[in-house]
């Protein structure tokens, strides 16, 4: 089984987000950058499939310009065989399933892999575009992936419950929680992810379809009003005649 | 030119969300001078869609074809890209479910069409220029998104705009047949299983939400969140460390790698507002926040608090909320 697990390269988590003076992109300065949360369920879930079948290869696909290689190698120190980077900035989400699909067309993957969606465009639409650029069916959100054989059994989140869905190979699908436990590279996988392979490849296809104009931060909030706990009920009055939310 | 709206419908019933989705597409279909009709997917009932026309809705699509109950991706963005070709329309509407997300990005493909998620706000639509508003960094920003060329499809986020009521107005329902095949079936899902809600309240569509953190100590503390829930009307969650030990169920966890809510009102009852916590719930309308440690983060993120136990202050909110009805 091949499996193809992309990866996006996003502020870390505890960032506070601040954009450049024109507010057309995001402020990169003193910024740390990690494997997007949700990625690593599906690259954690791909290497225990290939552990568990005993055979198989994982390959991580970023497309990202050279500065994501540090979250490349963790990606190959936590059990990856080998990494593609696709040589550009990523500009909206039409662009990088381009950049997938064909990476995914060429090398005949069996399983296409990511997160639910990238914590910072929090786009969530790169499966399904994939899925359609290859004709192959898309699992989105995945939150339990098995396989036999050719054959997956995936657990798939809806509002208010699951569905179980069995396709066949290939297909896409898109991971999150709770479909297992994220690892961390360990010291013999770091020193072995600097020998593994990391193959850069230039972008290909068309314009972006989507652009951003601005970026904007949240008005601030006006402070919050203090109830005394001996008083609790008061707040519910206040939530009923000033807030009017109740 | 004209407006495609997605209605998704559960037991007969038309979604929230999707209301305020209609509302939306009309809001839209208004700006650009012309009419929304609607598609409908899942178990719709007819009176039901006819009563769109509340939201502003002229026309809507049903599929009597009874595998079309549940979700199934290939079929669903079969029959919604047959319609877009039918009403021949230029611009696609959507709730940011798992249903349009699912759907939304495999259409964009389909019908080459540029697509915004999470959108927040009507589109600003100047000439040629078709400008939207989305949240980003998982609720930290927002951004101003141009969508390129002739057609468009928005994928709104729920609670972020008003479901419009203009009571009495109905929409005509039109039998509509996407001829869908076997194939388009193949992945239909073989089994669904749906979850208890607290009280009924659905979390990813509740207009008010009851939180629970470590600080509830432990599951057999829940009553206290789901008598105050249940008196509202409201539905419960949770911080991540509560599902992670399994003290409430997985779909509950809302933040950064959870679910995002934005309902009218978010009451964290026990939770530290870590910043992945908040990412999940920020552009909630009201926050309330209680917790005993009045150095707790989440008080910065707050519209109201009470600093205290929440085993003491909880029972007096219920009964409070029991005296307001
Ligand atoms: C990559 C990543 C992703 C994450 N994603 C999420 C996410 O999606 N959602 C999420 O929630 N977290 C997430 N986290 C975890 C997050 O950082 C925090 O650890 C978590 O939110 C803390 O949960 P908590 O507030 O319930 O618990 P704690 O931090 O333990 O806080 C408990 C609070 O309860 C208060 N308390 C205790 N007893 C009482 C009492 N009797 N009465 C009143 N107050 C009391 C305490 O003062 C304290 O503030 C993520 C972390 C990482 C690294």
């Amino acid at each position: 089984m091949k499996f193809l697990v992309c990866i996006s390269n996003v502020p870390d988590t505890t960032t506070k987000i601040a954009f450049t003076p024109d507010n057309k992109e995001f402020n990169k300065a003193g910024v740390q950058f990690v494997i997007n949360p949700w990625d690593e369920y599906a690259l954690t879930r791909a290497i225990e499939l290939k552990e568990a079948a005993g055979s198989g290869t994982v390959t991580v696909l970023n497309v990202g310009e050279a500065d994501t290689e540090p979250n490349i190698r963790k990606a190959l120190a936590i059990g990856a065989d080998d990494a593609i980077r696709v040589n550009a900035a990523p500009q909206d989400a039409y662009f990088v399933a381009e950049q997938i699909a064909a990476i995914a067309k060429e090398g005949a993957y069996d399983v296409i892999l990511m997160g639910k969606e990238s914590i910072d465009y929090n786009g969530f639409q790169v499966h399904g575009m994939v899925g359609e650029m290859l004709g192959i069916p898309t699992v989105a959100p995945a939150m339990k992936l098995d396989m036999s054989g050719n054959t997956a059994t995936l657990e798939r989140e809806i509002e208010g419950g699951k569905e179980i869905v069995t396709v066949n190979t290939p297909f896409v699908a898109s991971c999150q929680q709770p479909m297992c436990e994220p690892r961390i590279p360990n010291m013999r996988g770091i020193m072995t992810a600097r020998t593994k392979p990391l193959k850069v490849v230039p972008a290909i296809g068309e314009p972006a379809r989507t652009t951003v104009a601005e970026f904007a931060l949240p008005p601030k909030k006006q402070g919050v009003k203090l109830i005394d706990a001996e008083n609790a009920g008061e707040l519910i009055k206040l939530l009923r005649n000033e807030a009017k939310v109740i | 030119m004209s407006v495609l709206v997605v209605v998704e419908c559960a037991d007969g019933e038309v979604k929230k969300s999707s209301l305020e989705v209609a509302s939306y597409g009309a809001q839209v279909a208004a700006q650009l001078g012309t009419t929304a009709t609607a598609i409908a997917v899942g178990h719709a009932n007819e009176a039901n869609l006819a009563k769109l026309g509340e939201q502003g809705i002229t026309k809507v699509l049903f599929d009597a074809e009874p595998r079309l109950k549940d979700f199934v991706n290939n079929a669903y963005t079969k029959l919604i890209a047959t319609a877009a070709e039918q009403e021949q329309a230029k611009i696609i509407v959507l709730a940011n479910s798992n249903i349009g997300a699912a759907v939304g990005s495999r259409l964009s493909v389909r019908l080459k069409a540029s697509l915004a998620t999470n959108v927040v706000e009507l589109p600003k639509i100047a000439g040629d220029q078709f400008t939207v508003k989305r949240g980003a960094f998982s609720g930290k920003a927002f951004s101003d998104v141009v969508l390129s060329g002739d057609r468009k499809i928005i994928a709104v986020k729920k609670n972020s705009t008003e479901a419009k009521h203009d009571a009495g107005k109905t929409a005509e329902v039109v039998s509509f047949a996407a001829q869908l095949s076997d194939a388009d079936f193949a992945d239909a899902p073989t089994q669904v299983i749906m979850q208890d809600q607290a009280g009924g309240v659905l979390l990813p569509e509740a207009a008010l939400v009851v939180s629970g953190g470590r600080g509830m100590k432990g599951p057999e503390n829940w009553g206290l969140i789901e008598d105050l829930a249940k008196a509202l009307g409201a539905g419960t969650a949770c911080s991540k460390p509560v599902s992670d030990v399994d003290w409430r169920p997985h779909h509950e966890h809302v933040g950064q790698t959870g679910i995002t809510i934005s309902p009218n009102l978010y009451i964290a009852c026990g939770i530290s507002g870590a910043i992945q916590h908040l990412a999940g719930v920020n552009s909630s309308k009201v926050i309330v926040v209680i917790n005993k440690d009045p150095e707790a983060p989440f008080f910065k993120a707050a519209d109201y608090g009470i600093v205290g136990d929440v085993f003491d202050i909880l029972p007096k909110l219920t009964a409070a909320v029991k005296a307001l009805n």
